[in-house]
């Protein structure tokens, strides 16, 4: 017998108009259509012929965007929402963590809150006697559990929540998001206590965009978009293909905003008088863009590429990176440099060159042609990349300056930190015991 | 009605829960207060002290069956206004419940019904602190109590039915029309002169006009009111037949309030 059953789910909300929202009490019974006033005027399925089976001892995890039906699957499983249509049975007790500490009043102390959510969640009062240390030092807040709960920070809140709600000792575990605002030395914490549950043959449904802990943890996976599931099964497939997806989401979002501030970079054949500030004039909100220069050489054009050469934004650590310049030098130069910079979106400068660096000696550059930098390996960490492109003298005299003009990223599944990805092995004595990631 | 009574057996289950939220509510109320639970006391105090003064001292009806004493005023009023307040406060509580408690609603599974219960029954406390206050007045203006007022809790049963239709009621209703609230207040005022309170149902005027009399007997609080008056203030056997009408009264409003909140029930968790 499964834990969790979903046959042929869906939930449908309902939105009332502006309409409705001011319709007084008063006029409704003056126009005698009480009832008929609380009917929606417009329905949003929030989910749709859902069909999940979740096995007794199974972890199962739910990943998606934001408003894919999550949340609202969740819901349907803990009985907080009821389906429209549709089936959903459930096997033995569900604890919830669909938010952290719902129901705590901040006025009485961490104690009595304990009491009262405790209750809440389906334990007795003698249960929760029995368990109140073992909560109390599992949230760490033993010298503050005597004080009211208003004048907890925002992590005391979440960890004593947590700390209640784990402590149900639940059939059916529900996660909803809620390790995403720990710090850094309680989330571990909550994770070890996730993996006891496993361990202990418990159902787990685990809904989050922590992409890494699904995969290492769940057994089998829903991806969830716009309410109906895309795919289920394999952790690293389904994970894979949603990443997929949402790298093409990206390709496009960066497309469309570079689309709308092409105006600013592809500018005419003319040049601007005096180093031109226009750039900055006409996008104001991009503080960091900047571009400067007489152009005498101009950089009319920048593409990013990868090594099979299409063009792309979003990249992963092992691709390689082609930029592309296309320069017209209004009158021949033989005084130049090209060079590339590489900043994150704190402004931490990662790397930079040019050909003069490099040791590439300058002889004439005229009309128009492309000059590209290929990096054969990006081994950038996750983020938002900045790109600096500049034309200039080898005394450091700017034809064409382009900061901060373009943009990139780069999507991976690890959690590596730093600036750069070094390349590396692990290599391990045949003592270390140690199993070896799948590869991926 | 079997909904009803499987949906009140399954709300038996959360009796501790219940208990512990009145407690918690009123701790919540007076905490950080300097006076802390003496404000349940004199809050009633307050209010009956201008009352006294307003229609004892300065208005001074002419009513004999309450008596010429103003202090027999005061001590009147106070037998009708404790009762009301409970029945006032539990109502605009009752109103916002849903909204402020509104994350249990759409983040635990937790039966919403709850919510407007614990409003009345806190207020039931508060109406118990003040009870004392009445008993100590009683004894100061040279009243006795008579064997009639063990009948209390038979009064007080019946409006604690009728508190917790009407609670039902609004507290669904007002998640769907906010301005309930502001009406509610209005509503209150009204119902609290249109009640026995600050003058007895037995009173001239009201005797001797028929209509007069038939629109407040119309009026369940009257007889509830009324009931309060026999066994505390008058100490006389309450009237029997009006008083068990009334009960019915608020045995029908408890079914029909339950089935709007039942009915809306399922539109709580995205509509507060």
């Amino acid at each position: 017998m499964p834990a969790i059953e979903l046959v042929d789910v869906t939930r449908v909300y309902q939105k009332y108009s502006a309409r409705h929202r001011f319709q007084t009490f008063k006029s409704a019974i003056v126009k005698g259509d009480l009832f008929r006033s609380l009917r929606p005027d417009e329905l949003v399925t929030a989910v749709s012929g859902v069909n999940i089976r979740v096995e007794k001892g199974e972890t199962f995890g739910v990943i998606g965007e934001n408003g894919s039906g999550k949340s609202t699957l969740l819901k349907l499983i803990a009985g907080i929402a009821k389906p429209t249509s549709g089936r959903v049975r459930t096997e033995g007790k569900i604890s919830a963590l669909i938010e952290l500490g719902a129901g705590f009043h901040p006025e009485i102390t961490g104690r009595e809150n304990v009491f009262i959510n405790g209750i809440m969640l389906g334990l007795s009062k003698r249960e929760i006697v029995r368990k109140f240390d073992e909560i109390v030092r599992f949230a760490e807040l033993e010298d503050f559990i005597d004080a009211p709960v208003k004048t907890y920070s925002s992590g005391m809140y979440m960890r004593l929540g947590f700390s209640v709600a784990i402590n149900v000792n639940p059939e059916i575990l529900l996660v909803d998001e809620v390790l995403a605002v720990g710090d850094a030395a309680f989330v571990p914490k909550c994770l070890d206590r996730i993996d006891d549950f496993r361990r202990r043959k418990k159902t787990i449904l685990f809904v989050s965009h922590d992409l890494a802990t699904v995969s290492k943890i769940c057994d089998r996976v829903a991806w969830m978009k716009c309410g109906v599931i895309r795919m289920l099964g394999d952790p690293k497939r389904v994970v894979d293909a949603y990443l997929q997806d949402v790298a093409v989401k990206q390709e496009e979002d960066f497309q469309e905003r570079r689309s709308e501030t092409a105006p600013v970079l592809e500018s005419g054949p003319e040049p601007a008088p005096g180093p031109a500030p226009e750039l900055g004039t006409a996008a104001p909100d991009e503080g960091r863009a900047q571009r400067w220069g007489k152009r005498e050489v101009e950089i009319r054009r920048v593409t990013l590429r990868n090594l099979r050469g299409e063009e792309k934004h979003v990249f992963h650590p092992d691709e390689g990176l082609v930029i592309e310049m296309e320069y017209a030098a209004r009158e021949p130069v033989k005084d130049f440099v090209f060079g590339v910079g590489i900043s994150t979106s704190l402004g931490i400068f990662c790397y930079g060159t040019n050909t003069n660096l490099e040791e590439f000696e300058p002889v004439l550059l005229s009309g128009e042609g492309k000059v590209a930098v290929r990096i054969e390996r990006l081994n950038l960490i996750n983020g938002t990349y900045y790109l600096d492109i500049a034309v200039h003298k080898r005394d450091g005299y700017p034809y064409d300056y382009h900061k901060n003009l373009y943009s990139f990223f780069v999507s991976s599944m690890r959690r590596d930190e730093g600036i750069a990805r070094l390349a590396h092995t692990w290599e391990f004595s045949p003592q270390v015991k140690i199993k070896f990631p799948d590869k991926r | 009605m079997g909904r009803l009574i499987k949906n009140l057996r399954e709300l038996y289950k959360f009796r501790v829960l219940i208990q512990n939220l009145v407690s918690r509510e009123l701790k919540a109320r007076y905490r950080g207060t300097a006076l802390g639970f003496l404000w349940s006391f004199f809050n009633p105090l307050l209010l009956m002290t201008v009352y006294t003064i307003v229609f004892g001292f300065i208005l001074r009806p002419k009513d004999l069956s309450i008596g010429d004493s103003p202090w027999s005023y005061a001590l009147f009023l106070f037998s009708g206004v404790l009762p009301w307040v409970w029945f006032s406060s539990s109502s605009i509580e009752s109103a916002n419940s849903l909204m402020i408690h509104g994350n249990l609603i759409k983040k635990i599974l937790f039966p919403a019904e709850i919510l407007p219960i614990v409003a009345v029954s806190s207020n039931f406390v508060h109406f118990c602190f003040g009870l004392p206050i009445l008993l100590l007045f009683v004894f100061l203006f040279g009243k006795t109590l008579t064997v009639y007022a063990l009948l209390l809790p038979v009064v007080v049963l019946v409006q604690f039915v009728f508190s917790l239709g009407f609670s039902f009621l609004i507290s669904a209703l007002t998640v769907h029309f906010r301005d309930i609230k502001d009406i509610l207040g209005n509503l209150l005022t009204f119902w609290f002169f249109t009640t026995p309170i600050v003058y007895s149902f037995t009173s001239e005027p009201i005797q001797k006009h028929k209509i007069l009399q038939t629109l407040l007997s119309l009026n369940p609080m009257t007889h509830v009111m009324e009931g309060y008056h026999d066994c505390l203030f008058y100490g006389r056997m309450v009237r029997w037949p009006q008083l068990g009408v009334t009960l019915l009264a608020a045995l029908v409003l408890f079914v029909v309030g339950y089935a709007v909140f039942d009915r809306l029930r399922d539109s709580f968790p995205e509509e507060v």
